[in-house]
């Protein structure tokens, strides 16, 4: 079938049982606009921005298994999506991202609304491909998607420019991608494997650390299986969160450098550390020499070799999916009749309980004031745990990562590589659309509400429910907390005049805005959202506490273990 | 330490940049850098000589291996190797410095490729500290121009970088 190299595009995505697509057209992609309207199956979803466009289809992805597809124009619509590639690079998101470009000819001639896009994106993307030619498309696409979701995943972009949209030639989407230069390992070294197994039998002080290749391997099941087995600790980091259930006894809460005292003194003073899709990130084991003080045998399973051995020496270095390695840990162990020693890890549980009965995520509430940690309670309380959660970036993502309790995978969506402001709206509407039938809050700040804003629009249009909670203090809030903290106490640039009154501002767009002042009406105003406001997109704003600063806390440049663990330490 | 890295890479547009990119961002060293296609158009072998701690190289060669187009990474200075690079030297050559400069030239077996009244071009080939040394030999207010290519390097005897 000839078809043109637009209609190919479309095609393409319909092999690949696209169902939503996020972008914004211009005039080089109005050939594919033009081809995605004439037909079904795959759906388009207008933003307002395409940084949003790119953030709904990385929340979509992260949400689900599936691949987030953005599609956007050249020039200024490539770079307007350059942050949101970047946030789904930093944390290993499957994407495909199709841009328009200038005619092939205008290339390099300074054309209007020409960007070299595959030269912007190169390192942030996991590849990229500049498409010159129409029968080159559908291959190209194929091995996107291929490239995007198959080893350590990534977003993968493909640039086309106009006239080869337009071009036209036979159509077949092929069957089967091999790439001489890229074959992931996906089943880890059997000896390897032994040796972690027997490491960990002979542990004494063990700790299971976990991150978001968990999450992205859909290895959950399998990591609350074998860490059952074990009966070691465990902690999820900011991304791995829900990759062990949040409530089960074992689990110890989240490491770094907002993380428990309990999770970061077992990862400092373990002897044996079984590191599972985490990459000792400098916000979960603070200063490595300070790490590496204490003697202590690492196992680490990862898919990307580059990961491993990176920030801290490995003993025993396992690459292969996380999943697949899991598994055959949990074979032969179960095929084995060795267990770990009752009476050490009986020890070591003593010793964890203690650290526990610290109880470092204690902060006092008030009954004149609304403390941000209690509305995260609350809505964890009235949504049953049951909500996919996302967030923006600052004091408010850490409240949310720790007092929401996850005891799934893919229900907590945030950006912890980059560091995004205004992810958190665009990751609800991703989310939202597909899973239509869960509930799906956004825990934000009014900073960085405001950075992604406009998408109150596209929630109007596409019928979008979520419900955003703005823990409004009027800060920005984890700038205040550094400043206070470490500049002395002068809070340069980081309070924020002139605010809209959020609730008027989400009615004037359609939505349903409720301004919440006293403790007493969180719960209240929470439930309204849930039930009376069901199919509403609600916009909770809560006039938090405005000193109010997240405990405990490694501050930068320090070792895991010297914390502060509230205000009264400082 | 020193590294010569030989890499075969697919022969696109845009991979050099890759690798290059790749260097600058991590903040690792690049001494020289070759390239060329090879014997099948469709592959270019690529030399990076780098310096770096034991530690930093070990990045590099996994971030090298981990750009989707790299197909095979060695660090070909881990076992004994050759390492050949091309020097054009551009001299003034005039009265009494002519002679010298030819024998010069013969001593380090190089070869005197252009020839005017006032020049020579002088071709030469080894390994570094050859070339250094010809440069050393020669006075520098003689020396109008120099382009050396980079080292090329392969592993020696049974060694072989091949798909």
């Amino acid at each position: 079938m000839v078809l043109t190299g637009a209609e190919i595009v479309i095609r393409c995505l319909q092999e690949e049982k696209v169902e939503y697509v996020f972008g914004y057209p211009g005039g080089a992609v109005l050939y594919i606009y033009d081809a995605l309207f004439q037909q079904e199956a795959v759906r388009h979803v207008l933003v307002r921005h395409e940084q949003a466009a790119v953030h709904a289809a990385d929340g979509y992805a992260r949400s689900t298994e599936k691949v987030g597809v953005a599609l956007v124009t050249s020039g200024p619509g490539a770079t307007n999506a350059v942050t949101g590639i970047a946030t789904a690079f930093c944390d290993s998101i499957p994407m495909v991202i199709i841009s328009g470009q200038v005619p092939t000819a205008a290339i390099g001639q300074d054309a209007f609304q020409e960007v070299d896009t595959v030269g912007i994106t190169r390192p942030c993307v996991k590849h990229n491909f500049l498409v010159k030619d129409v029968r080159d498309i559908a291959a190209t696409i194929k091995k996107a998607f291929y490239l995007a979701k198959t080893g350590r995943p990534g977003p993968v972009l493909v640039d086309i420019p106009k006239d080869v949209s337009m071009h036209k030639c036979e159509f077949e989407y092929p069957k089967e991608i091999s790439m001489r230069s890229y074959n992931p390992v996906v089943k880890g070294h059997s000896g390897q494997i032994k040796k972690a197994v027997q490491l960990l039998l002979e542990a004494k002080r063990p700790m299971i650390y976990t991150g978001g290749g968990v999450v992205l391997a859909n290895a959950a099941e399998q990591l609350t299986k074998l860490t059952r087995l074990l009966g070691f600790p465990i902690t999820n980091t900011l991304m791995g969160l829900g990759g062990y259930p949040a409530s089960d006894r074992q689990y110890l809460g989240m490491p770094g450098m907002h993380g428990t005292y309990e999770a970061n003194m077992s990862m400092h003073y373990s002897d044996v550390l079984l590191a599972v899709g985490a990459r000792f990130d400098d916000r979960v084991i603070g200063l490595p020499s300070h790490f590496a003080e204490e003697p202590r045998k690492i196992i680490h399973i990862d898919i990307d070799p580059s990961s491993i051995s990176k920030r801290v020496k490995v003993d025993v270095p396992i690459v292969g999916d996380v999943k697949e390695v899991l598994e055959e840990m949990i074979r032969q162990l179960e095929s084995g009749e060795a267990r770990p020693n009752p009476e050490a890890v009986a020890a070591w549980w003593k010793q964890v309980e203690e650290w526990r009965g610290r109880n470092c995520m204690a902060y006092k509430n008030s009954d004149e004031i609304i403390k941000p940690q209690f509305v995260v309670q609350k809505l964890w309380e009235v949504t049953g745990g049951e909500a996919i959660v996302t967030s923006d970036v600052g004091q408010h993502q850490m409240w949310a990562a720790q007092y929401y309790r996850f005891d799934k995978p893919r229900r907590w969506l945030n950006s912890g590589g980059l560091g995004t402001m205004g992810v958190g709206m665009p990751y609800a509407m991703g989310a939202k659309l597909a899973n239509p039938d869960m509930p799906v809050a956004c825990i934000t700040g009014e900073a960085s509400i405001q950075m992604n804003i406009q998408e109150l629009s596209t929630c109007k249009q596409f019928r979008l429910p979520i419900k955003i909670c703005n823990l409004n203090n009027r800060y920005l809030g984890m700038v205040r907390q550094w400043q206070q903290l470490f500049h002395g106490q002068r809070y340069s640039e980081s309070y924020m005049d002139s605010l809209p009154d959020f609730a008027k501002l989400a009615e004037a767009y359609g939505h349903v805005g409720i301004r919440v002042d006293k403790p007493c009406d969180v719960e209240g105003a929470i439930r309204e959202a849930f039930t009376t406001h069901k199919n509403d997109l609600v916009f909770l704003d809560f006039q938090i506490d405005q000193t109010e600063n997240v405990y405990p806390m490694v501050q930068g440049g320090k070792g895991l273990t010297e914390m502060i663990l509230s205000a009264e330490d400082l | 330490m020193r590294h010569v890295i030989s890499l075969l890479i697919e022969n696109e547009s845009g991979a050099l940049s890759r690798v290059s990119g790749l260097f600058s961002a991590r903040g690792y060293n690049i001494e020289s850098l070759t390239v060329a296609p090879t014997e099948d158009a469709s592959m270019s072998r690529m030399t990076i000589v780098t310096s770096g701690s034991d530690d930093i190289i070990e990045q590099i060669t996994k971030q090298l291996n981990k750009l989707i187009e790299v197909v095979k990474v060695v660090d070909i200075s881990e076992a004994a190797h050759i390492e050949r690079e091309l020097m054009l030297v551009k001299i003034r050559a005039t009265g009494k410095d002519r002679e010298e400069i030819k024998r010069t030239a013969d001593i380090f077996r190089a070869r005197i490729i252009d020839v005017t009244d006032a020049s020579y071009v002088v071709e030469l080939t080894g390994n570094q500290s050859k070339l250094d040394a010809f440069i050393g030999a020669i006075d520098p207010a003689l020396i109008l121009e120099t382009v050396r290519s980079g080292v090329c390097g392969i592993g020696r005897g049974d060694r072989v970088l091949k798909l």
